[in-house]
């Protein structure tokens, strides 16, 4: 809305420089001829890193191009994707690790950032309130986000060792469990260790969104509600969290962007194990370990789509603005 | 009374974040620090003071190239997104026209690219300008996701400073270039260590590209080189080292995050919260 009006007036301002004041439309235009020359090489260098390797991916996706020989690929149409042969199906959509990869992947960014929601919210709402030490906290909470993902995966990797690790030493000390856990290795609690790690590295992530949105907060309502004498928990519900709801939402989708892609954290921590297999190891490992760039690169494309839905399906049903408008 | 005790419930929740938050990285410092058979008895704190650990990272592996690699990486590709990023800021955030919301939406759209969707086309592109197993070669496709946010970010921050500067400017007969250097660039460095950190911190932890393009042990980054490193058998990582490389590596960043931390906070709620 507010761009379009501005265009409105933009056009307007121009029609109007043009018949009166045939400087100002000079000045214009060497402005924008000046801003086209200041973005062409950011575009030049965009397209050069992220368009036409994309383009690539997607023409590669139809070849049977292999990583020793790229170049002497050879156009298959949709075979990568799904062909029937003989009375069988082939291809990455008839691939049962395929699937398990999608699934490992929902699965997984569903539960974690359902987590990281829930554990941002109460850390941002314990740094929202005033108390001493509270820059203290701030800092703390800050550096899982800092550490590398890779030293992250490794460091639990070591908390997390079936005979020596601190974590199993722990638990049993309390008495959870009574003997210890083989927390990445183990088919059952794979996911969960790696589910375990990157709650603990994106919360403080979300932690800041949610708290930079209850900093804009109006404090008026709150006061009327003191005075009303409601209980807080009910002007939780009530009130901030519809206020806050919007700026929670974007929070959520950009960490289920990322959470989509995950590929690091779980190379690391579990390596090629079919139990975590998410679809980005999977579509590398077809790429670079079994040297399939056709069939690994049809895998990247639908991670790609995947991907791409779900941002177009947001901007829909979000009603988002990515126009950068006053 | 009750009063008494919500403030307590209050700060033992307070302790049990700051606890889960720093735990780990305090954990490993400790495991670090410990030699020999003392890795395997899980002990709270550090019972001894022991820095092999650190000598034999730099000797048992060219860890002082990773570590060189990571910083030239880092540092050009923070140079790189800055320049790029200032100069398209200008132009999508100071002069208004046709297409510019497509522009700025296009640019926002390449940050949720995931990195595998462009792999394999990278990789064919790098081969081809011979940059296989070359930092250049990183350098240049990590420009895929530092620039996008460095040009949203610096783009947001140009559009709210102060009309008039530029207005005098121009009157002044400055061309756009001398704008940005001399009236913008002195009031941007708030945004400029922003986003600068952030490109520093996105291109220090990559694992990916670094992964997939470099070969050899003194070309690899610093998080490459403790993904792989390996003991005489698959059951006997060399814990301790691991553990002092994961210190090394994290320490800058930390110290980083903890000076700049209100700067970092500002950048990464900038392009989210105005949504």
């Amino acid at each position: 809305m507010a761009t379009a009006e501005a265009e409105i007036a933009e056009r307007a301002a121009g029609a109007a420089g043009t018949a009166i004041q045939p400087q100002k439309s000079q000045l214009t235009r060497s402005r924008v001829r000046a801003a086209w020359l200041f973005l062409t090489p950011m575009l030049i260098l965009l397209v050069m890193v992220a368009g036409w390797p994309l383009f690539r991916t997607i023409w590669f996706s139809f070849t049977n191009a292999n990583l020793s020989d790229l170049g002497s690929a050879r156009f298959v149409g949709f075979e990568n994707y799904l062909a029937y042969n003989d009375g069988e199906w082939y291809g990455v959509l008839a691939d049962g690790e395929w699937w398990n990869a999608v699934w490992n992947t929902l699965k997984f960014s569903v539960i974690s950032v359902a987590l990281e929601t829930i554990l941002g919210l109460i850390v941002a709402l314990v740094l929202n309130a005033s108390f001493p030490g509270r820059s203290l906290v701030r800092a703390a909470v800050l550096i899982p986000w800092a550490i590398p993902t890779i030293v992250s995966a490794k460091m639990w990797g070591w908390m997390m060792h079936d005979q020596f690790g601190i974590l199993n030493h722990m638990l049993m000390g309390l008495g959870l469990i009574s003997a210890p856990l083989a927390w990445t290795a183990s088919p059952d609690l794979a996911m969960t260790a790696v589910i375990l790690v990157d709650v603990w590295k994106t919360t403080p992530f979300m932690a800041l969104l949610i708290l930079a949105a209850l900093q804009m907060l109006p404090t008026d309502c709150y006061e009327a509600a003191r005075v009303d004498g409601i209980h807080p928990v009910r002007v939780f519900f009530k009130v901030t969290l519809p206020l806050i709801q919007p700026a929670l939402m974007v929070a959520v989708i950009f960490r289920l962007l990322d959470a989509l892609r995950i590929f690091d954290l779980i190379y690391v921590l579990t390596s090629n194990s079919k139990d975590t297999m998410s679809m980005s190891v999977y579509a590398r490992q077809q790429l670079v370990d079994f040297q399939a760039v056709g069939y690994g690169s049809a895998a990247s494309t639908l991670l790609f789509f995947t991907v791409a839905l779900c941002v177009v399906l947001y901007i829909t049903f979000g009603r988002v603005r990515f126009d950068g408008g006053r | 009374m009750k009063r008494l005790l919500g403030w307590t419930g209050f700060y033992v929740l307070v302790a049990a974040i700051i606890l889960y938050a720093v735990f780990p990285f305090y954990y490993a410092i400790v495991t670090s620090l410990k030699a020999g058979s003392q890795l395997f008895s899980i002990e709270y704190f550090p019972m001894t003071w022991n820095w092999d650990n650190y000598v034999s990272v730099f000797r048992e592996q060219p860890f002082a190239y990773n570590l060189l690699n990571s910083v030239l990486v880092s540092f050009a590709v923070v140079a790189l997104s800055l320049f790029f990023g200032v100069t398209a800021a200008f132009a999508l955030g100071r002069v208004q026209f046709r297409g510019r919301g497509l522009l700025l939406m296009t640019v926002l759209s390449v940050s949720m690219f995931p990195q595998v969707a462009v792999l394999s086309g990278m990789f064919e592109l790098i081969r081809g300008f011979g940059l296989y197993n070359n930092l250049l070669g990183l350098v240049i496709s990590y420009m895929i996701f530092t620039l996008p946010f460095t040009v949203w970010v610096l783009t947001t921050f140009m559009r709210d400073l102060p009309k008039e500067l530029e207005e005098a400017a121009i009157m002044d007969g400055a061309n756009p270039w001398e704008i940005i250097v001399k009236v913008f660039m002195p009031l941007m460095w708030p945004a400029l260590v922003t986003t600068g950190l952030l490109a520093f911190i996105a291109a220090w932890n990559e694992f990916l590209f670094a992964l997939t393009f470099t070969l050899t042990n003194t070309q690899r980054t610093v998080p490459v080189a403790i993904a792989l490193i390996s003991g005489a058998s698959q059951y006997e990582l060399p814990w301790g080292n691991i553990m002092a490389a994961s210190v090394i590596v994290t320490l800058p960043v930390v110290v980083l995050v903890l000076i700049f931390q209100r700067r970092i906070v500002s950048g990464l709620t900038a392009g989210a919260v105005k949504g």
